[in-house]
């Protein structure tokens, strides 16, 4: 008897974004013969999905979900993990502060990884030589200007609690030995030194695992990357004098024109069919105007709208997105959320009497 | 086998739905059959792209009206 023991194979628990980078640290595992399974983390503002299944003109566009895509492309399993409750904190309260935008990258990282880890203490737990070893992220030293800098790294590491079970195969090279290295489960010299912004490393590593088709690099999935959307995230939160939100917030948040004629209301006007069948969903939680006597669009009212005065100012600018904005008069029906309806007939509001400050996040 | 299992994901937009399948279908035995119902038109990629990276079968898959529905058997033991 050799008295040799039959090798457990060891397993990874990866962050699949759906983009490039995680999609190559998860074949880089794969080619050293790790199980790898995928999670997926949705946060409340991941941008596929949502805005392509609302918008017409996004109707041709390919709704595939990324994450989904990669994993079947890699054949591994994928978790996807509602965690848009327990991120407002992220958002909310980011220790490490924001980004250009309202974008908490670091706080994110670290909230994801810690949250990977849990699962894989979990699973460790539950069965342990069927749960998992360390966790694997796509991330690159000095790729991102928050996030994925020489100091943080080894930051997210400790703070999200996976410590030396976090391996980034892909710039393993620029950071200490980690765990699945030492212990000989990965070899330390068939990982990667890539750094910076520079992505040819990492086309030319697609290249060789014979990937031609993959998403658009990582930082363009976040909506709180998107300098409109903060902006309009920030106005939220002023207008109610309360940084928090709800899921329908910061849905709406990505839909339609949004004006804000007054502090207390803003207005949220459909651009075409597809976000108007969307804002119709909204009727029973918000005022909304539309017009009756000429084609044009929903808007839902965010905010009370105090008097007569109110009413028509809205109802004015409502009408000068409908097809009757050069007529003299346009009858408009306000209904309340709860079914009652009036009308009013207003003169359109000139285009010269929108103010470009009313466009909240694009003054 | 055991009776049909209904969810409702209508009006939620994707992920979502392919989440709450995810999670039903992880209480459910197999042979189990659960159908989906939803409004996203990307649960036509999506549910299916999800059954097959986790090894569940759609079994049928269409639009009534203006819902779509995604009937899948479980596979898992």
């Amino acid at each position: 008897m050799s008295g040799a023991t039959q090798t457990v194979p060891r397993r990874a628990i990866a962050l699949v974004s759906g983009g490039l980078d995680s999609m190559l640290a998860v074949k880089v595992m794969q080619d050293q013969g790790i199980e790898v399974e995928g999670v997926n983390f949705y946060t409340g503002f991941c941008v596929e999905g949502h805005t392509h299944a609302i918008r017409e003109k996004d109707k041709d566009r390919d709704k595939r979900n990324n994450a989904l895509w990669v994993a079947e492309r890699l054949g591994i399993k994928l978790h996807i993990i509602d965690i848009s409750e327990e991120y407002k904190d992220v958002v909310l309260n980011p220790k490490h502060g924001y980004g250009a935008h309202m974008n908490p990258c670091l706080d994110c990282k670290i909230f994801m990884v810690g949250k990977a880890n849990l699962m894989l203490n979990k699973a460790r737990e539950l069965a342990a030589d069927k749960g998992f070893d360390f966790v694997i992220t796509g991330e690159v030293v000095g790729q991102r200007p928050k996030s994925q800098r020489k100091e943080t790294l080894p930051m997210i590491a400790r703070e999200s609690g996976a410590e030396d079970r976090l391996l980034r195969p892909l710039c393993a090279h620029n950071l200490p030995e980690t765990l699945p290295e030492r212990e000989g489960w990965v070899d330390r010299s068939r990982l990667h030194g890539f750094h910076g912004r520079n992505r040819k490393p990492q086309m030319a590593l697609a290249e060789h695992f014979g990937l031609d088709d993959y998403a658009q690099p990582a930082g363009g999935c976040c909506f709180l990357t998107n300098e409109t959307y903060s902006k309009k995230l920030v106005d939220l939160w002023q207008a109610r004098d309360k940084r928090d939100y709800e899921m329908d917030d910061i849905m709406l948040l990505k839909v339609g024109r949004h004006l804000r004629p007054r502090p207390h209301f803003k207005l949220i006007v459909s651009r075409e069919h597809g976000e108007n069948n969307f804002l119709e969903g909204y009727r029973y939680q918000f005022t909304s105007i539309h017009s009756v006597s000429h084609n044009g669009p929903l808007a839902l009212i965010d905010g009370p709208l105090e008097g007569l005065e109110d009413e028509e100012l809205a109802a004015a600018i409502v009408a000068r997105y409908t097809q009757g904005r050069n007529d003299s008069e346009v009858t408009l029906e306000i209904r309340s959320p709860d079914g009652v309806c009036r009308q009013v007939t207003v003169a359109p509001l000139a285009a010269s009497a929108i103010l470009p400050a009313w466009h909240v996040g694009e003054a | 086998m055991s009776e049909r299992q209904h969810l409702d994901a209508r009006r939620l937009l994707c992920p979502m739905p392919v989440i709450k399948t995810q999670n039903r279908i992880a209480e459910l035995l197999a042979g189990t059959e659960l159908e989906v119902l939803c409004t996203d038109p990307g649960v036509l990629h999506d549910i299916p792209a999800w059954c097959r990276v986790n090894g569940h079968e759609v079994v049928d898959s269409g639009r009534r009206g203006n819902e779509i529905y995604v009937l899948i058997r479980v596979q898992h033991g």
